[in-house]
């Protein structure tokens, strides 16, 4: 099996992952029903993709694994996505921040993803990056208005905007698996795309009146798999019925 | 207007709706038509708004990738559904905000069936089957009543109702053809679910009181007894093929009726759970208001987002 390449597969995948539970857990909650149906179409997005990425990481695996075997029964270590995704829907300003802060990255990074000597994975990113140029537009569009909104709205916008930053710095960290699909030109090297990413997502904050955090302090370990507390009880709702019922069809 | 034109404007009124012409909403209608049409429609959107939290409980929780996309979808169609059916009802004059004024202080009802809690993933097979499938033999005849909007809403509903039924039903399918476990499953969420939805299509007709004008504008075709008789003769068969057993003993094929002959159902819970003493209803308004109040302020920010941006279109144009 190509260990590289599927552990390289389940860290881009974990970030859609964990980010379409946390919108999943706002349907039916949202502040308005345009967004509730904005941010549950997002999640729906997301799933679309980790579907796409684990069937085809199973098929590297070769064995007896399924898309739900990997999503849904791995232990807390083996999950892999960045500690951004991960964060709770505090309130309305950070369910937009992080996916604002995510998207970015996301969408320049899928943008190289369709550059990939592996097919699958260009295809994928290929039918990605139409959802999430919308998902860019979307977070970018509601963080200007929170930000250039009322003093309420631009408070609670920067608090989230201060509290994720520090979370922003490890979607460019390199891990084994990356280094090594860079060499074979089938990985992205997110290396490369900080540089941009802070320009892009500077330039919107400004223009959303809002300051660019100035703190240096970055939190990492998701890559790693050290994750924060916030995981373990997303894994608990993500994993109940696999968990509870095991061996059984749905 | 004189009372003679009124009566007379009335008398063409009807004789429009006997020739099966769609009102639309800049027509001359009859004040109780466009209230009693605000009511049954706000009622409706309020259903599927509310009727997105029972199942909206499991989304985290869904067994697999497929089943978790699939509910997903569903409960945003239902997002979509109350969207356009608030639209609709703007058109008879109510704004969006007054029709949830009315559903938060308990002015406006909504199906009384998302009163019940949703416990196990077989609630959403349950739910899916029984209560879209009740709901679709409400909805089906909607398509034709006399007012466009409503008709036009309901059309496009009721194809996606149909997908969910199906959807439910084929949830209930695996569960009733897996472990014991599973089976077992199926089986509780249809005994919960049961009589709930036989409630679901409402009073019996000797103390129904909207049914005779509601007849009379197409908001009605069947009286709530026959649909309830629809409803059961349709579904008993599909229990009985994957081997669900219905929470009926008095339950039993009639020859002469062609028809099931069923037990009495047990109308003080239904009024019980009506008048918001069930076992969800708070829960279910308290995350309505919830989600409202704590939605204000970004409400709020995206209104004077809007306002800045005009303003500064303005002075650009200066």
């Amino acid at each position: 099996m190509k260990q590289n390449l599927y552990n390289y597969i389940l860290g881009i995948a974990d970030n859609s992952l964990m980010l379409g539970q946390r919108l999943g857990e706002l349907t039916g909650h949202g502040p308005s029903l345009e967004t509730d149906i904005a941010c549950t179409n997002i999640s729906l997005d997301l799933f679309g993709q980790v579907r796409s990425y684990f069937q085809y990481a199973a098929k590297i695996a070769g064995d007896e694994r399924t898309e739900d075997d990997i999503a849904m029964l791995r232990k807390e270590r083996d999950y892999k996505n960045v500690l951004l995704v991960e964060q709770p829907n505090t309130n309305f300003a950070y369910t937009l921040g992080r996916q604002f802060l995510f998207d970015v990255y996301h969408l320049a990074f899928l943008k190289e993803l369709q550059k990939s000597a592996d097919l699958t994975l260009s295809a994928i990113a290929n039918k990605c990056i139409k959802e999430v140029s919308y998902h860019e537009r979307f977070s970018s569009d509601w963080v200007k208005r929170l930000g250039d909104g009322t003093e309420e709205s631009k408070a609670k916008m920067q608090e989230a905007i201060n509290d994720l930053w520090t979370y922003t710095d490890e979607l460019f960290h390199q891990t084994e698996a990356d280094k090594a699909m860079v060499e074979e030109g089938i990985g992205v090297d997110v290396t490369k795309l900080k540089e941009a990413y802070y320009k892009n997502v500077s330039d919107l904050l400004l223009e959303s009146i809002l300051e660019v955090p100035e703190s240096k302090y970055f939190q990492k370990g998701g890559k790693q798999g050290i994750h924060t507390e916030h995981l373990g009880y997303l894994l608990s709702d993500l994993q109940y019925m696999q968990r509870t019922y095991p061996n059984m069809e749905w | 207007m004189s009372e003679e034109q009124i009566k007379s404007l009335e008398k063409q009124f009807e004789a429009r709706i006997a020739r099966d012409e769609k009102i639309e909403p800049k027509d001359w209608m009859p004040e109780k038509y466009r209230k009693t049409h605000i009511r049954q429609m706000s009622q409706h959107a309020h259903s599927e708004i509310v009727g997105m939290l029972p199942e909206g409980n499991w989304i985290t929780r869904a067994p697999s990738l497929r089943r978790k996309v699939a509910l997903l979808a569903k409960v945003q169609d239902e997002a979509g559904h109350g969207l356009y059916l608030y639209s609709a009802t703007e058109t008879l004059g109510i704004s969006r905000e007054e029709m949830y004024e009315q559903l938060h202080t308990g002015k406006a009802k909504y199906s009384s069936i998302f009163n019940y809690p949703t416990i196990t993933w077989a609630d959403m097979g349950a739910i899916g089957w029984l209560v879209d499938g009740a709901a679709i033999i409400n909805q089906v005849p909607l398509c034709n009543t006399s007012y466009g909007p409503y008709a036009r809403a309901m059309i496009r509903v009721c194809k996606e109702e149909s997908f969910h039924q199906r959807q439910g039903y084929e949830i209930m399918i695996k569960l009733a053809n897996g472990t014991p476990e599973q089976k077992e499953m199926a089986q509780d969420a249809l005994n919960r679910w049961w009589w709930p939805s036989l409630m679901m299509l409402g009073p019996t007709d000797d103390v129904s009181v909207h049914t005779a004008q509601s007849m009379k504008w197409k908001l009605k075709r069947k009286s709530n007894d026959d649909l309830r008789q629809q409803f059961i003769d349709q579904t008993v068969p599909q229990a009985e093929l994957i081997g669900l057993t219905i929470p009926d003993p008095d339950l039993k094929w009639n020859e002469e009726r062609k028809s099931y002959d069923f037990g009495a159902i047990d109308w003080d819970e239904f009024w019980q759970v009506v008048k918001g003493h069930g076992p969800c209803n708070k829960e279910r308004m308290k995350a309505r208001v919830d989600a409202w109040e704590e939605g204000e302020w970004i409400r709020d920010a995206a209104m004077a987002h809007a306002e800045k941006k005009q303003e500064r279109k303005e002075k650009q144009a200066v």
